[in-house]
């Protein structure tokens, strides 16, 4: 099954923040996220990260949110591929 | 000519569970028609994401010839109730009043506000959500916060703390009744579903600002529309 994470985390992200439609497909590994984007607040990430329990049907426990998860782009990626396994 | 869709102020009543009356506030798009609408808000933060989609959808509904009446749960919006003081049993007592005094036909519940469409009005549920979802997602915001001014909180410990003593979340002060009582609750049951795929777009209170969607609010009003005309 070819991996549509990608994709997704895109969707999700802008939703989310509401971006234009297109504007999350420039996101690369290095784009800032959380600390960055003035939209993401804490509750904005707590949104953001329900949503992506609810989408992509994984668990995210609270100890497992460190910083670096949510700096770039390609962090979150990276998380999210990890859960899905 | 008839001018639909003026949005006016009015105020409710229901009686509180240890006796005496209570006024609330509500919004009202009333022409005295047969078919009369009561929406139930979306609960705290995603109220205000949604505050503006559904006053947009009550005056689509008013040029469809649908009366809608929009009230504050006790301790919410413009209520002078305090919401600590507040359990889910008085917001059904709540919607149920409002219901009457309104002469509802027909109840739209919004998110979290599905949870509290009276049981006796057939009911409308746009993209319903259950407490549990709203709860983690408050809880989150705050373990995430705390955490930011470098102070370590659990959702487990915060939830043993709102059972207990009540617990203020994203602002909203919630007593240790309502916590306990709220947590397992789900959309009322035989609501007719309008999930947020069948509107286009992405769900409003996801946003992390509020935002304003014409477009959404009209397909939405359409879907109501058709909805209570079979």
């Amino acid at each position: 099954m070819p991996d549509d994470t990608d994709q997704l985390l895109r969707q999700i992200l802008t939703d989310v923040l509401g971006l234009k439609p297109g504007q999350a497909e420039a996101f690369d590994d290095d784009t800032g996220l959380f600390g960055h984007l003035p939209e993401l607040d804490s509750m904005a990430v707590a949104g953001l990260l329900t949503e992506l329990e609810d989408r992509l049907d994984i668990i995210i426990e609270d100890d497992e949110l460190e910083g670096e998860m949510l700096e770039t782009y390609g962090a979150l990626l990276a998380f999210v591929r990890a859960k899905r396994g | 000519m008839e001018v639909r869709g003026i949005i006016t102020p009015a105020s409710w009543s229901y009686p509180l569970p240890a006796g005496g009356i209570r006024e609330e506030f509500a919004i009202c798009c009333d022409a005295s028609g047969p078919v009369r609408l009561l929406i139930v808000p979306a609960l705290f933060e995603e109220g205000n994401k949604l505050r503006r989609l559904t006053v947009r959808v009550m005056r689509n509904l008013a040029d469809a010839g649908i009366d809608t009446f929009l009230p504050d749960l006790p301790g919410c919006n413009e209520s002078l109730q305090d919401l600590a003081q507040q359990e889910p049993a008085d917001w059904l007592d709540a919607a149920m009043a409002a219901a009457r005094h309104f002469g509802a036909t027909h109840a739209l519940g919004i998110r979290g506000g599905c949870m509290f469409t009276p049981r006796n009005l057939p009911a409308l549920h746009y993209a319903p959500a259950k407490a549990e979802t709203i709860m983690r997602q408050m809880y989150r915001a705050r373990v995430l916060s705390a955490r930011e001014a470098g102070r370590d909180e659990t959702r487990e410990a915060l939830a043993e703390i709102a059972m207990t003593q009540g617990i203020t979340l994203s602002g909203y002060s919630l007593g240790a009744d309502f916590c306990r009582h709220f947590g397992t609750m789900a959309p009322t049951p035989g609501g007719a579903r309008i999930p947020q795929e069948d509107i286009g777009g992405s769900g409003l209170w996801l946003r992390a600002e509020p935002d304003d969607s014409p477009a959404q609010a009209a397909t939405l009003a359409s879907r109501i529309v058709q909805a209570l005309s079979q």
